[in-house]
Parts: C-alpha cells; structure tokens; sequence
C-alpha cells in the first residue's frame, strides 16, 4: 500500500519513527539500535563540552550523517530565552536551522510552559528556524503554535520518560484532526503498541527515546518499534472496523450441519 | 589572565584566538559551537575573534539526549 510521504518543512523522510541518542549504556549500542529502528532523523541535546574528559568520544562519531538527520533540541531549558539561546548554539553546531523545541515548566512532570513555548517558538520563526516544539496534548496549543509558524507539532504521549503510553487518545485524534502541519507523537512511550496506537490515531510520526534506551534490550526494543510505527501507520490507512457492542459473526449462518 | 570558560575560572598565558585555545583544548572546532561575551560566533570567525583577559566563553557540542 502505496503511502503519501512524510514530509517535515519540504524534507522527506523515509521512516516515520524518530529516536533520541540519551541514556544508552554505550555510543555503540546506541548506534545498534539506531541501525535497527530504521530511523533516518535522531534528536541531540546542547551541553557545554567536558574540558575534563580527555578521551574526547564523540556522539556524533556514532552518528552516520550522510544517512541520519541529526535534530538537535533544546531540552532542559525553563525558559524561552535559555531555549533561544540553546537554538542558536545548536543550529552554530551542526550547521541545521532545525530545532526540537523544548522549553519546560516544571520539574517533576517535565510538562511544556505553553505561554514560553510559543513566544520561544516564534521568535525561532523569524530567525528562520524549522521549529518542532514539544508540546502538550492540547489541541488550542497546538493551534497557536501552529499560528507562530512551528513546521510540526509535537504533543506528549505522557510524562517524558514514564512510558505511560497515550494518556489522551481523544486528545491525540482531535489534534490530528485540526493541525495543518505533521503531527508527531513524542514522549511517553511505552512499548510497541503504545507507538502502534499513536499511529492508528493519525499521528505523522512518533518520537521516542526512553522506551528503547531504558529497555532491557535496546536493539530488540528498536526493532519492535520500527515493526510497531510500520503496522500503526498501516492500519490508519487501512480503516479501522467501528467498535460495536455485541458480536457480528464472520462465517456464513446457512448450511449448519445437523439444522 | 583568568577568562570564565563554560562557567568556570581558567588561565590562558596571553590573549588568543578562538582558534588557539580550541587547539589547546583538543577540541575539534568543527563539532563545537562557541559563545564569546553572549555573542554567537560562526565557525569562520574562530581564528579572528580574540579572548582576553575577563572574556567570558561558552563552548558546546552535541551530547546524548532525547528530551529532559
């Protein structure tokens, strides 16, 4: 079945899944799982260099950027400003005016400051950013970030990092309904079927990093992920069977042996 | 001469280039973005800008990360 294809701000990408690079025991379990989630876009975070650390490692040496769009993020900023400015470092870094947006609010639930999420989000607009923004699973959000010109919207599943799956399944559908722009599903991801629902809900795509990073067997986690996002996004295109209370039976209710 | 670099107090013998103290770090200038006095400096005007004595400097790369 023939897919339309899925395009962020004029960029076509061939998977629908986008994972992040933190909390792998190893850079190279990291690229491993990389390798097997078929994801062709990878997140970073901003951080000052280690001056100590005298081995000089580098991320980005397990990062195969001819073939992986790297998209670096602004996570742990709390304010627009701090998010701004880690932009701007970031897009100095890598030479991409693409940034996840994250500017968050509070501390335990991680939960985006939607009043400093769209102001940071148009500000990066007219410096000529790409801006993905991290958002709540509110559609009214979406709708203004979508108005400050973000290139896709980016509501949470749950909790970064709870692997809750979607809390808000009404939530997800409605955004998918008004947005004008991709829909990525990020944060909050479980396990396979959690990104299988994502999907089926009409999500563009799904970002995760937790669910395979913190699995048991991140390769194997990557993988099931890649399968889950394929089967969620076909089955959307498929058309579901309307959900009905009682049984409709399949097989033909004629010729009953003995009736 | 003491400059504030990535928040902490460090010695440079005499005012440098971006360029030279990257060098003397053994940071590739290539995987770094660097702040010089809140300013975004582009990759092409690490071997002009100097830090002298006071500078403050910021120097960052990529690092592991999916979202916090």
């Amino acid at each position: 079945m023939n897919d339309t294809p899925f395009v962020i701000a004029g960029r076509t990408f061939r998977s629908r899944l986008i994972v992040g690079t933190g909390k792998y025991s190893s850079f190279a379990i990291m690229a491993q799982a990389h390798e097997a989630s078929g994801a062709d876009m990878v997140t970073v975070a901003v951080r000052r260099v280690n001056l100590l650390d005298r081995t000089r490692e580098s991320l980005l040496d397990y990062i195969d950027t001819t073939r992986i769009f790297i998209l670096p993020n602004t996570a742990g900023c709390y304010t627009a400003d701090e998010a701004v400015r880690t932009a701007r470092l970031g897009r100095e870094a890598g030479l991409s005016n693409w940034v996840k947006l994250e500017v968050i609010g509070d501390e335990r639930t991680l939960f985006p400051d939607n009043e400093a999420l769209v102001a940071a989000t148009r500000t990066l607009v007219k410096e000529g950013f790409v801006v993905l923004p991290y958002t709540n699973d509110d559609p009214v959000v979406c709708r203004k970030l979508e108005d400050a010109g973000a290139a896709a919207v980016m509501p949470l599943g749950a909790p970064i990092g709870s692997g809750l799956g979607i809390q808000n399944v009404n939530n997800i559908r409605i955004i998918r309904e008004f947005a004008r722009v991709p829909v990525v599903v990020d944060a909050g991801v479980g396990t396979a079927s959690d990104a299988s629902l994502a999907m089926e809900l009409g999500a563009d795509a799904v970002l995760m990093n937790t669910a395979i990073a913190g699995a048991q067997d991140p390769v194997a986690m990557a993988e099931a992920m890649k399968h889950a996002v394929i089967a969620g996004r076909l089955a959307y295109r498929a058309g579901r069977i309307p959900r009905r209370a009682y049984a409709t039976a399949s097989s033909p209710v004629e010729g009953m042996v003995g009736r | 001469m003491r400059i504030t670099l990535n928040g902490d107090p460090f010695e440079i013998d005499q005012p440098l280039s971006v360029s030279d103290l990257l060098a003397r770090l053994a940071i590739d200038p290539r995987r770094v973005a660097v702040e010089h006095n809140r300013i975004i400096l582009k990759r092409q005007a690490f071997s002009e800008i100097i830090v002298r004595e006071g500078d403050t400097l910021e120097i960052v790369n990529f690092v592991g990360g999916g979202a916090l």
